[in-house]
């Protein structure tokens, strides 16, 4: 066998285990608190804690009559999420690196624009999802109808980042390279795409890791306001009103984001390892 | 015989205000074609802040420099000169092969003849089978010898060298000097070598200059008449030692004239 198929092989197995070791503990938690009948610090019965196999049950089972599995729905749904968060994650990552070169090569206009930058990130995205709706919605071609407007949402969450990360990234070109580019009377543009942009990627693609995640928390929140049905913000939303009732289905549809979530997350992380030629001891 | 000059310099001088000093001052130096001119001094006496006026890393304050017949600005331009520091400053994200290649790039120069002109590089500093290695991948030997294969590619003029091996080990040292040495030889190109080694000065060069701190200005030229080539056993002639000598004097003499107003106690 392969020495990398072997490695997949571990790997999957120790993530395999890890996942058992987790439903275990969250088992053991359910028995220990139900037996004992604490209530610190909630107390524990089927609704705030639905049994493990309870969850799993659930995506094998149509959440309303005559619907589909649970499974089913929720993989189209996240398929609709990861549109929106793809094209958001897309679309933060090069506004946040373009507005990362533009600041790295004019303190005044980094200066002025970055406290508004700044401030930007403070405001809850839920306080401007629905301005963004009414904003860009209407410019949208018929293809980006709804979905668009929460990519942009999406893409809100994402780029900050990435700009901050991008700048500093540009800044870490050692001082002696860029000595070096000067003998060589390297334009500018030269020294940024030949020196300063390698330079940035490790910090680059640390954003980058947390834009991934981002930019899917982005997509899920931005569905609420704008009262899309096909995503699993949609669904959290629905689910969330039937709580009570059903818990599980919450639960399945959080593992389902968190999935994506992971997913979006390893893309990058192994888009770096292709892309990223460094050191080991400067791997992060 | 002006055109044979290579670098020639004339009463520069280079204040940095803050701190008010002095690291240069009235500095007058001329190169001929070929030759292999070593600046020598303790530190602070400004030999590395020559190196950069030649190199128009930093401009001085009063003076001219003329590399290749114009000013040092145009011959950066015109990458007239090559450079290597203490540090190998290779690109990680880089193969070997790729660093050689990246002033070629600059130069415009198509992928054929940048690989060809590697590979000959790759030849010539013996790291033939190095090429499509990354920099962390070497020791700190080959890195500068990857340096110097980079700075050597479009063959330049004029090679400029501050403290290439001051970071290395003994051994690695001595055979890089000799490896310099044979590539110098070979490509009869001039070369400025900073460095604070004396033995080092004195084995590689044609002329070393020594340096005196505080104003930075030069003390003395040595002219070093040693048979060529120089091999191992020069390190061992009579008259080496003696050169050696005459420099480490000349180096001493200068620094006792500065030790009062440097120490007042």
């Amino acid at each position: 066998m392969p020495a990398s198929l072997l490695r997949a092989v571990r790997r999957s197995l120790e993530v395999g285990a890890v996942l058992l070791a987790l439903a275990g503990l969250w088992e053991l938690y359910r028995w220990s608190w139900t037996t004992a009948g604490w209530t610190w610090p909630f107390a524990v019965d089927s609704t705030s804690m639905p049994h493990v196999w309870t969850i799993l049950k659930a995506f094998g089972q149509p959440a309303q009559v005559n619907q589909p599995a649970l499974i089913t729905i929720l993989f189209h749904k996240s398929l609709f999420t990861a549109k929106e968060a793809v094209v958001g994650f897309a679309l933060g990552a090069v506004v946040g690196f373009a507005l990362g070169i533009l600041f790295a090569h004019s303190r005044l206009l980094q200066r002025g624009v970055m406290p508004y930058i700044v401030a930007s990130q403070t405001i809850p995205i839920l306080a401007i999802a629905p301005m963004v709706v009414v904003w860009v919605n209407p410019k949208l071609p018929g293809p980006f109808q709804g979905w668009g407007s929460v990519a942009v949402i999406a893409a809100y969450l994402t780029f900050f980042p990435v700009t901050i990360n991008t700048l500093r990234g540009l800044h870490s070109a050692d001082a002696r390279a860029l000595e070096l580019m000067r003998t060589y009377a390297a334009s500018a543009w030269t020294v940024l795409w030949k020196l300063r942009v390698p330079a940035s990627l490790p910090y680059v693609f640390s954003a980058l890791r947390l834009a991934a995640t981002a930019s899917v928390v982005g997509a899920i929140i931005g569905e609420l306001p704008s009262g899309l049905q096909s995503g699993l913000g949609g669904a959290i939303l629905n689910f969330n009103q039937y709580y009570s009732i059903e818990p599980q289905e919450l639960w399945a549809t959080n593992i389902v984001a968190a999935l994506v979530g992971i997913l979006f997350f390893s893309v990058v992380v192994a888009t770096e390892k292709a892309i990223v030629r460094r050191a080991p001891e400067n791997v992060a | 015989m002006s055109s044979d000059l290579v670098v020639s310099i004339a009463g520069v001088t280079k204040t940095f205000p803050r701190g008010n000093v002095t690291a240069l001052q009235d500095i007058d130096l001329a190169l001929t074609h070929g030759e292999f001119v070593s600046l020598i001094g303790p530190s602070g006496c400004g030999k590395s802040t020559l190196l950069r006026v030649i190199g128009d890393l930093i401009e001085p304050s009063a003076g001219t420099v003329t590399v290749n017949g114009k000013s040092a600005r145009q011959a950066r331009i015109d990458r007239d000169y090559g450079i290597v520091f203490q540090d190998a400053v290779l690109f990680d994200w880089r193969t070997v092969a790729k660093n050689i290649a990246l002033p070629l790039e600059m130069l415009g120069w198509d992928r054929e003849r940048r690989k060809a002109r590697v590979e000959e590089m790759l030849d010539l500093v013996e790291l033939g089978s190095f090429g499509e290695h990354h920099p962390w991948q070497l020791s700190g030997g080959m890195q500068q010898r990857v340096s110097i294969a980079r700075a050597l590619s479009f063959e330049p003029a004029l090679l400029l060298m501050d403290e290439p091996f001051g970071a290395l080990d003994e051994m690695t040292r001595e055979r890089l000097n000799l490896e310099l040495l044979s590539i110098w030889e070979t490509l009869g190109s001039t070369v400025i070598f900073v460095t604070h080694s004396i033995s080092e000065a004195v084995f590689l060069s044609t002329k070393v200059v020594v340096m005196s701190p505080r104003p930075g200005r030069i003390a003395g030229t040595i002219d070093v008449d040693l048979p060529r080539p120089r091999a191992a056993e020069t390190r061992e002639d009579p008259h080496y030692f003696e050169l050696v000598t005459a420099v480490r004097e000349l180096l001493r003499k200068r620094g006792q004239h500065l030790l009062p107003e440097e120490e007042p106690l």
